[in-house]
């Protein structure tokens, strides 16, 4: 198998007495959909947070095509960061920005060495997800769904080669989350990058992923494909995707 | 006990030592990248409309009362030894010098400060500045840069107004109310004016700007190390904004002072 394009390698980290993280070991390749579940609280925006260098782990390494991402040069890590995309749990849009402006930020505020069409490209993303004609409407005055589109488009808007998911169905109705779902799948196949999506939906997320994760404790208890996870002997493993608390014997 | 309280008052001092150290790297980071392209005059604009425009008319009301009151006072006091003629000289020199430009830079720390600090702050809550670091726009430009460069704009111009409407309302009780010649009173008003007046209240105007943008947008952008968190964190850095910038602004005026006069 190839090297990975991301990969944790004993990751441990703690706020104040609170480990979140106590070794984590973990790969994501490139082009795959990976998923990481597990129960609320157990880390797993931290661990997302961890590629985007918004938090920096304690102890352990963290690579990025087999480089260390603490020890990246300034172009180095320019170069990363501006191929990963962040989607936040709540889109993190800009409520003073209508559509057009929070789609088109990551390109209007950046020196761009070459010229961009931007109104071109802002129009084709749009397009694409659905959001033609909304280019002068404010985040508020848009549905829950169109929001997530919003910020996907966000996300998009750079063509990156990874985008990280935080729970991107949160406090969606089950047809809009099949249909984000499908949206991340449709996209992912179409421009070809490498996802990492942070989920509570279980079954629907397995219907999309290659590849799965699960977080227990601050470890990963589990990491193998959707058929694998379906058929784990693991009691912690099987009581959560099947919805059941785990009682310890 | 002894050394608990030595302790207690070790990391109190170091973490306000911390905040002093973070607060000038955010004001010259800030500061710097407002030269840096692509340049932000549309923002800077919006902010001028923001901070400058739609703080007039609180100003305005500010300056004219605050002269009617300086006016009516200052000539119950002067005609007891028989010189209320130099009203004029004593509301212009006092608006000029001090009034003018701390009242207003109060006023529009209250206005425009509170707002600045609140809405910084609800972008940090809601994690929008994270995403402004993931998508690698500069976080520190996106949210301060431009209303320091605005403020630097609004500020003397505001202070102005103040100092001009503040001497018309010292016309008005003074001459309307109270009688004194308008002429003696606008020939006191110009005559007692220097240069260096009018320069020293520019000079402490644009110190204030810096001090309460400053201080107004860190307390927003770190309003998630301030002891709370949601909407508490915001309440919090936006009543400490306002707060520390009116200290800041009264000392910074006594040291200004000190060294003008």
């Amino acid at each position: 198998m190839s090297e990975p394009f991301i990969q944790f390698i004993d990751v441990h980290k703690s706020f104040g007495d609170n480990t979140v993280l106590s070794g984590i070991n973990l790969s994501i390749h490139q082009g795959e959909i990976t998923a990481v579940i597990g129960r609320s609280g157990t880390g797993k925006s931290v661990l997302l947070k961890h590629i985007i260098g918004l938090i920096h782990q304690d102890s352990g390494k963290l690579l990025i095509n087999g480089k260390p991402l603490d020890r990246m040069d300034k172009k180095a890590m320019h170069g990363f960061h501006k191929d990963v995309s962040y989607m936040f749990q709540d889109n993190a849009l800009f409520d003073f920005l209508t559509v057009y402006e929070n789609i088109a930020l990551p390109l209007t505020e950046k020196k761009q060495k070459n010229k961009i069409d931007i109104p071109g490209k802002v129009a084709e993303k749009m397009k694409i997800l659905g959001l033609s004609g909304t280019e002068h409407k404010y985040p508020a005055q848009l549905s829950g769904g169109m929001r997530k589109r919003v910020a996907l488009a966000r996300a998009l808007i750079t063509d990156p080669k990874a985008v990280l998911f935080d729970e991107p169905t949160t406090g969606l109705d089950p047809i809009r989350r099949n249909n984000i779902h499908d949206m991340i799948a449709q996209y992912q196949s179409q421009f070809g990058f490498t996802a990492v999506i942070v989920s509570h939906d279980i079954p629907e997320i397995f219907h999309i992923t290659q590849h799965i994760a699960m977080l227990d404790k601050g470890k990963i208890i589990f990491e193998g494909s959707t058929e694998e996870i379906r058929h784990s002997h693991n009691d912690i493993v099987n009581s959560f995707i099947r919805g059941k608390e785990h009682r310890a014997l | 006990m002894f050394r608990y309280q030595l302790e207690k008052l070790g990391a109190g001092t170091i973490g306000r030592i911390k905040s002093f150290g973070l607060l000038a790297i955010f004001l010259w980071t800030g500061a710097f990248q407002i030269f840096v392209p692509p340049f932000q005059s549309s923002k800077i604009m919006e902010q001028i409309w923001f901070i400058g425009a739609k703080s007039m008319f609180v100003i305005a009301l500010t300056g004219l009362f605050t002269g009617m009151v300086l006016g009516l006072q200052g000539y119950h006091t002067l005609v007891r030894f028989g010189s209320e003629a130099a009203l004029g000289s004593a509301v212009a020199m006092t608006m000029i010098r001090e009034l003018g430009p701390v009242l207003s830079a109060i006023m529009i720390a209250a206005r425009a400060g509170s707002a600045m600090a609140a809405e910084i702050g609800v972008m940090r809550m809601s994690e929008q500045i994270d995403a402004l670091e993931t998508m690698e726009i500069h976080p520190i430009r996106f949210t301060f840069s431009a209303r320091l460069a605005a403020a630097l704009v609004s500020y003397p111009l505001l202070t102005a107004i103040f100092d001009i409407i503040g001497i018309f309302g010292g016309y008005l009780t003074g001459s309307l109310l109270l009688g004194i010649s308008p002429a003696v009173y606008m020939d006191r008003v110009i005559s007692s004016i220097t240069m260096a007046d009018i320069n020293g209240g520019f000079l402490k105007s644009v110190v204030f700007s810096v001090i309460v943008t400053a201080i107004c947008c860190f307390r927003g952008y770190y309003s998630h190390l301030g002891g709370g968190q949601g909407a508490k964190g915001v309440s919090l850095a936006t009543t400490n904004a306002v707060v520390n910038s009116c200290i800041m602004i009264l000392i910074s005026d006594y040291i200004i002072t000190f060294f003008l006069v």
